[in-house]
């Protein structure tokens, strides 16, 4: 949009004409998605996991609108609704199976998606907005998630619903109010399944809205690229139609191959077993485990055991949790190298590369019991996790000295192929 | 095609394989969108518990002549009438040309049963239960069944006389399994 | 601003963490119950992998052995007689199978709780009115539903299968504390190590119609296999299904990415 040299749109059909004039959704999307964006050329295949993760969202939405037409938010008969649709619906399993694994696609996918803005420091001005409005999306989604995994009342449901809720319960005085009017009761019952229905509903329309002002704010100063250097003239950039589409389309389709191998071959397989178990408030899985998208964060949770200061071990995890999230909506200030780019950050790519070993090894600890030596690595990582963002990342990027680097992406595309002499002769 | 001598066909030919993948790609996207759509589409017909529940059976022995039952067939009302042989006279002394979808009482019922006439109980207008199956109800100007909601009169074969609605009471699939037990469905 | 008092909070965070770390201790409580649990033996069934399909003649045995032996006990909520059309059986079949069961109902004329011959759409009935019915005739246990256990336990049919199998006499170093109390069993698939149900098999219990020597291992196996099926009727037809989409999928996937490299043939990046 702000690209002098975007390619204007102008409709040659008069029905598109009067279009333009009257509504000019074409012209939108033209300049959105199609030939009027001009996107970096150097794109490599971690600026897919976008678009993917818009596609994955369009999946968990027409698939859940299907499946809420047979499901019953009622604890007397949700598990058997759920049931229901597996056994008697036309197609009930199909669709039921690709919601479900559908989650776990769209948290792959975003986690990807957050790894390449961390990598390729997207985070920084000019992109802060894109990077805030993101970690709403991200929230959101955690909200959403968790609410869904309660509507087939099995036992994880229940218990993490309980679970869940027992967080806010360690704010202090007002905690267990809270937690009632979360609930709606003393446990999770009727009224906590009817609300996070009508909530699992509803939030993934306001996911799409905040993802409609994350794609605005990210045309205004554009797409970022691998070499974090903006763009500076036409000949950096190709426009996203039919360039980055057709990359898309391709990206689109292997995402598609993984998300059908695990629906229709091992749909079960990041499930829990519990969870087909119908809800009992009387008796707790022997080992409770959120999804695997929430276990890092359980880890941090899990973590912290010892009341230190005039805080309760409890209210320490439950702080740590929501703020090893709530961090990265200070990211942006937090990192101060005006470097972009990991490929010319030789020192933060190393603590880069630590961090994203040590949210796998929080992953692990989130899934393992209360038992040594799990408890002390998720210490441990925790310790990481806390120190990389808020005492590394700031020191770092002040001590840094970067690699030198390319005056252009160009350059930097025409230096990657200049040991290719024999290729055909260099393009515009 | 690869051995053609000429460069610039070979050329224009490449253009036209370039084209002709994009266009395949496309295609097979518009292909399995439309395969996708199958299933959500196939979703909202009946499910296979709700057509496992096809059929009903229903003792008639206690419905005396001139009596009628409402029961249900898929969750449908149906009424099942045993005609006196007044009725039974007055249906077929009705000739075809008055009638609006012409069906003689013989064709409306099973062959030595005339007398039982199984109809659903739904309105072909718009869906309302006709009155005229209980005891002291409207059974309108032809003494058959009356529906309220907008005024169709059905005779003692329950066809339609009068009124807005365009076909006779509709007959169910039905069987009698003995003399007593007729099985809908 | 926001890099200092980051930093503080950080340190807040870790002192917190690192307190933790010194009064955690290293050492686990020890649990012996873990020695003697058994890891499930493996089960394999047509209906496995990547090319599955049902055995019919075995889930038609596995029926069996449910019917004669395990619903005394357990319920089959999920399962409708007209679903085991799926095993074989012919409608007819189904008709004269679902008669030999009496379902709840209500007497016509009177209102008064009933029981009446099954029909098709009727669903297996359970064998205890309620859950305190269950209780008191069970010790205390109530029996679960079987219909989804393959996929309600850790481990699956292995699981289900090493359980049927694994009754045994306690070892000789087996803890006082860990042996099984009155009304218990001692199982080491089980994870309590000992559980209410008593061995439900013994050699030729039932009598198959097709001939099969009725062992401990060979019921267990048939009744695993049927209760596979009983949880995902639909597991066939789902990977047959998923082999056609995954196939145009692979064929989608590169004509599309034939078309970018068409696309990109002219532009380096």
């Amino acid at each position: 949009m702000s690209f002098p040299w975007a390619k204007p749109y102008e409709p040659k059909h008069p029905l598109m004409k009067w279009m333009d004039e009257k509504l000019p959704i074409p012209r939108l999307v033209y300049n959105a998605t199609g030939p009027g964006y001009p996107v970096p050329r150097n794109l490599n295949y971690f600026w897919n996991f976008g678009v993917l993760a818009g596609a994955a969202l369009m999946i968990q939405i027409i698939t859940g609108i299907v499946l809420a037409m047979h499901y019953a938010a009622n604890v007397g008969v949700a598990f058997n609704s759920v049931e229901h649709i597996m056994r008697d619906v036309n197609a009930g399993w199909f669709i039921r199976y690709a919601h479900m694994n559908g989650a776990s696609m769209f948290f792959i996918v975003v986690y990807l998606h957050i790894f390449r803005g961390l990598y390729y420091g997207s985070y920084k001005a000019p992109r802060e907005m894109v990077w805030l409005l993101g970690v709403v999306i991200f929230l959101l989604m955690m909200a959403t998630a968790f609410m869904g995994y309660v509507l087939p009342w099995g036992q994880m449901s229940f218990w993490g619903a309980q679970v869940i809720t027992g967080f806010f319960s360690a704010i202090p005085i007002v905690g267990e109010p809270v937690r009632q009017w979360l609930l709606g009761g003393f446990v999770p019952d009727n009224a906590t399944l009817n609300r996070f229905f009508s909530l699992h509903y509803l939030l993934p329309f306001v996911i799409l809205g905040v993802i409609i002002l994350h794609i605005w704010a990210l045309h205004i100063p554009g797409s970022n690229n691998p070499t974090g250097i903006e763009v500076k003239d036409e000949q950096d950039t190709v426009p996203f139609h039919p360039y980055y589409t057709a990359k898309d389309g391709f990206g689109l389709g292997v995402f598609l191959l993984v998300f059908v191998a695990l629906t229709f071959f091992s749909p079960n397989m990041l499930g829990h077993a519990d969870n087909y178990i119908p809800a009992n408030s009387l008796s707790t899985p022997a080992h409770i485990v959120p999804e695997w998208y929430f276990l890092p964060f359980y880890a941090i949770l899990k973590a912290f055991t010892f009341n230190f200061l005039w805080i309760d071990a409890k209210l320490w995890g439950v702080i740590a949790m929501f703020a090893s999230i709530a961090l990265l909506f200070f990211l942006p200030w937090l990192d101060s190298s005006p470097v972009k780019s990991s490929t010319y950050r030789p020192l933060y790519r190393i603590f880069f590369w630590v961090l994203v070993a040590d949210v796998l090894l929080l992953g692990v600890c989130g899934a393992m019991p209360a038992e040594q030596p799990w408890v002390i690595l998720s210490q441990l990582g925790a310790i990481y996790y806390f120190a990389h963002f808020l005492v590394i990342l700031p020191i770092v990027s002040r001590i840094e000295r970067p690699l030198p680097m390319p005056n252009s992406i160009t350059e930097a595309v025409l230096a990657k192929h200049a040991a290719d002499t024999s290729s055909a002769p260099a393009a515009a | 095609m690869a051995s053609d001598p000429n460069p610039n066909d070979e050329q224009e030919n490449g253009v036209r394989r370039r084209d002709f993948i994009n266009i395949a790609a496309v295609s097979f996207a518009g292909v399995g969108a439309v395969a996708v759509v199958m299933p959500l589409v196939a979703q909202m017909n009946p499910s296979a518990d709700v057509l496992a529940l096809s059929t009903t059976e229903i003792d008639i022995s206690a419905i005396q002549p001139g009596q009628a039952i409402k029961t249900s067939w898929r969750k449908q009302p149906v009424f099942v009438r045993n005609l006196t042989t007044a009725e039974i006279a007055e249906a077929n002394r009705v000739p075809m040309s008055d009638l609006r979808e012409p069906q003689s009482l013989a064709d409306r019922t099973k062959p030595g049963k005339e007398n039982w006439l199984i109809t659903l109980g739904v309105c072909t207008h718009l869906g309302c239960v006709p009155l005229g199956a209980a005891e002291g109800e409207n059974k309108g100007d032809y003494g058959g069944y009356f529906c309220p909601c907008h005024g169709s009169h059905y005779d003692t074969a329950a066809r339609i006389r009068k009124g807005p609605a365009p076909t006779n009471l509709v007959v169910p699939p039905y069987a009698f399994t003995s003399d007593t037990v007729v099985t809908i469905g | 601003m926001v890099r200092p008092l980051g930093f503080l909070v950080g340190l807040g965070f870790i002192t917190a963490l690192v307190l933790a770390i010194f009064t955690t201790p290293l050492k686990n409580e020890p649990n012996v119950a873990y020695s003697f649990v058994k890891h499930p033996r493996h089960l394999k069934l047509a209906s496995d992998g990547l090319m599955p399909h049902w055995d019919k003649a075995q889930l038609q045995r596995g029926m069996q052995v449910y019917k004669e032996v395990c619903s005394a006990c357990h319920s089959l909520n999920l399962v409708a007689f007209r679903n085991i059309a799926d095993l074989g059986y012919t409608e007819g079949q189904i008709k004269t199978f679902a008669k030999g069961f009496q379902v709840p109902s209500v007497n016509p004329d009177t209102g008064e709780v009933a029981t009446r011959d099954g029909l098709p759409s009727d669903h297996f009935p359970a064998p205890y009115a309620n859950d305190v019915a269950a209780r008191a005739a069970n010790n205390n246990a109530i029996p679960p539903d079987l219909s989804l256990i393959t996929k309600a336990r850790e481990g699956g049919k292995d699981y289900i299968y090493s359980l049927l199998t694994g009754y045994q006499n306690p070892p000789a170093n087996l803890p006082t504390e860990l042996k099984p109390g009155t009304g218990l069993h001692y199982n080491p698939y089980f994870p309590n190590l000992n559980l209410a149900m008593a061995k439900p098999l013994a050699d030729n219990q039932v009598t198959y119609a097709d001939g099969t020597k009725a062992s401990v291992d060979q019921m267990s196996k048939d009744v695993t296999a049927f209760l596979v099926w009983t949880a995902e009727p639909k597991l066939v037809k789902r990977v047959q299904v998923g082999w056609a989409v995954f196939f145009f999928l692979l064929i989608f996937t590169v004509l599309a990415y034939l078309s970018y490299r068409n696309i990109w043939a002219d532009k380096k990046h």
